[in-house]
């Protein structure tokens, strides 16, 4: 999951618009600034850029295409058919319906509610939402396995009220897009609530205490005054999401291994991706799934860099 | 209407300690299973303290799991996390001042191709990487991992957000005036004034590859190249706490406070890293948007 990056690219930006509302960027070229110069400034990471991202891609794409007769749609045709294909995108979309809404309403809830806390107050919240942060991968994973255990977790008590007995109980396919979630917004929530905090410490406090002084109560101020003001973050969070939650793989790669064949090892897309790749050598059709998990990725990173008009690229 | 406020910031910093305790209480548990027995982690209160004795014992077993094959791991981790992010700010930094300060044909579409790639979830192209890998023996070399890593997008974003907007246009060209080359401009003018971004790329990209699960697992053969996310697959899949019928092989059998164990030694890197950079992260990277 690359959520924690998503979070200070829009703070960035956010402080960076705003020093350059104030008046912080200085216009005109600078003198004696060559072409060459620019070139060679970007010359390491243009090459790293064609190699590993403009290269594999175009390569997926050659692999994913290439037929007996020479180019078609065979391998994706072929993937289609594949008896997991469907359910491995339905799984996600599952997990991603679960994990987006919720994010969204304790996100929003959550900030603006730090929002309204003493700056050093919000502080200690936003660092202890935010420290889970540093598990992602592997390691939270390894953890959620203990607190779904009702042997080990501290939530035993909410296992029991579930009928959860013991860990085979709670990790079933049936529960695997909760779980999910669970790991998903325990790793990733407290960056995007740093963030919009940061959007919200951006909606002028004039604004606010007119409010104020207009006879807004909390409840109004949060709901007409900050959540409109932030509402673009909260797309960009949500699309942002929706495209890193597509790749899902060490969790249910970590969960198939834990729990000896109970979890499926194709549950999502990538994890299919890898399964005709590594263990039925049919390598085409694993770079079609590629492919589709690309296509998605790109709709939506188009879609935010020239609809959205959340990045400065001047 | 005071009462109601009143009752507003109770309920309030109720739900707000219930989600600080749903984020920090697997955090509490991870420290403290290790102070535990196996017994003890089964029967105990989940937030009973062990000793310190069971804790180093603990440590001391997993480190030498094995052998060495923790501190194996963690070497190879720190060699592609290290190595990965030196990699990403040798290229993310000047390409961030060039795309903000220089002038060039393609600029923008340079920019506007690295937010796209910065947006796309890396992971979608794993495979295709390991393909192109495969075709340039790459594959079971640091590099078929190094390399990957190095491309940071993101970090080349955020330095021209920096370059462009913190950086005075002036102060370059007084540089330039007094006769320094485009090098020297940035060499001894914008490189000293970027040591901030510089921490702040270094950060992401660090831990970005730290936990990178995905792309060593696809790319690295076996035990001796695993950084320490994939081990932590490996532990897993040798506890006979999940996998009844793994541990035959093993010298050494693994239970619970070793699986804590191991993952707190994988954590901790990153966690100090936080540690440090707590101030800029919650606070300070939102330098002109906190409040007071």
């Amino acid at each position: 999951m690359t959520i924690p990056l998503a979070t200070v690219v829009s703070d960035e930006r956010v402080s960076a618009r705003r020093r350059r509302r104030a008046g912080g960027r200085r216009g005109g070229q600078p003198a004696g600034s060559s072409r060459t110069a620019g070139y060679l400034f970007v010359s390491v990471y243009v090459v790293l850029l064609l190699a590993l991202g403009v290269a594999p891609t175009v390569y997926a794409i050659a692999l994913a295409l290439s037929a007996p007769g020479g180019v078609g749609f065979a391998h994706f045709i072929n993937t289609f058919n594949f008896f997991e294909f469907a359910p491995a995108f339905e799984h996600i979309f599952e997990f991603e319906g679960i994990w987006l809404a919720t994010q969204t309403v304790f996100v929003v809830t959550l900030a603006l509610m730090v929002h309204t806390l003493a700056h050093r107050v919000s502080s200690v919240f936003r660092f202890i939402f935010y420290l889970p942060g540093a598990m992602a991968g592997a390691a939270s994973v390894v953890v959620w396995l203990f607190m779904f255990d009702p042997h080990t977790s501290p939530w035993a008590f909410i296992l029991h009220a579930f009928h959860f007995q013991q860990l085979a109980n709670t990790v079933v396919p049936g529960n695997l897009p909760i779980i999910f979630a669970i790991m998903a917004f325990f790793t990733g929530a407290g960056g995007w609530i740093v963030i919009m905090y940061g959007a919200l410490n951006n909606i002028p406090r004039e604004l606010i205490e007119a409010a104020e002084i207009d006879g807004s109560n909390v409840f109004q101020t949060a709901l007409r005054i900050k959540l409109p003001l932030i509402r673009k973050w909260i797309v960009y969070m949500l699309v942002l999401s929706f495209a890193a939650g597509s790749q899902l793989f060490v969790e249910p790669q970590i969960l198939a291994v834990a729990t000896v064949g109970e979890v499926p090892a194709q549950w999502s897309p990538n994890q299919l991706a890898y399964y005709l790749a590594f263990q039925l050598d049919r390598f085409n059709d694993a770079a079609a799934i590629s492919v589709d998990l690309l296509v998605i990725g790109l709709l939506v990173a188009v879609l935010l860099v020239w609809r959205g008009k959340l990045f400065e690229v001047d | 209407m005071l009462a109601r406020r009143y009752a507003f910031r109770l309920i309030a910093m109720a739900i707000l300690l219930a989600f600080a305790a749903f984020f920090f209480v697997p955090i509490i548990w991870l420290l403290l299973a290790p102070t535990k027995t196996d017994y003890q982690v089964l029967h105990e209160s989940p937030f009973a303290f062990g000793s310190l004795s069971t804790f180093a014992h603990t440590f001391h077993r997993v480190i030498t799991y094995q052998g060495d094959l923790m501190l194996t791991w963690l070497k190879n981790s720190a060699i592609y996390s290290v190595g990965g992010t030196a990699l990403a700010l040798l290229a993310a930094i000047p390409a961030g001042y060039g795309l903000a300060l220089t002038q060039f044909i393609g600029r923008r579409a340079l920019l506007s191709i690295t937010l796209v790639v910065m947006i796309m979830p890396a992971t979608a192209l794993v495979l295709p990487l390991f393909l192109e890998a495969s075709a340039v023996h790459l594959i079971g070399t640091v590099w078929s991992v190094i390399l990957p890593f190095a491309f940071f997008p993101f970090g080349v974003y955020l330095a021209y957000i920096y370059f462009s907007s913190t950086i005075p246009r002036d102060l370059l060209a007084a540089a330039r005036i007094d006769g320094a080359g485009e090098w020297g401009v940035f060499r001894h003018v914008a490189l000293p004034l970027a040591r901030p971004i510089i921490a702040l790329v270094a950060f992401f990209a660090f831990v970005a590859d730290w936990n990178n699960y995905y792309l060593p697992f696809v790319m690295t053969y076996d035990n001796s190249q695993y950084p320490v996310q994939v081990g932590l697959q490996v532990l897993i899949s040798s506890a006979p706490v999940f996998s009844p019928t793994a541990s035959g092989n093993a010298s050494v059998e693994l239970f619970r406070p070793d699986l804590a164990m191991a993952t707190l030694i994988t954590i901790l890197p990153v966690v100090i890293v936080f540690m440090f950079a707590q101030r800029t992260l919650v606070t300070g990277m939102l330098s002109g948007a906190t409040k007071g």
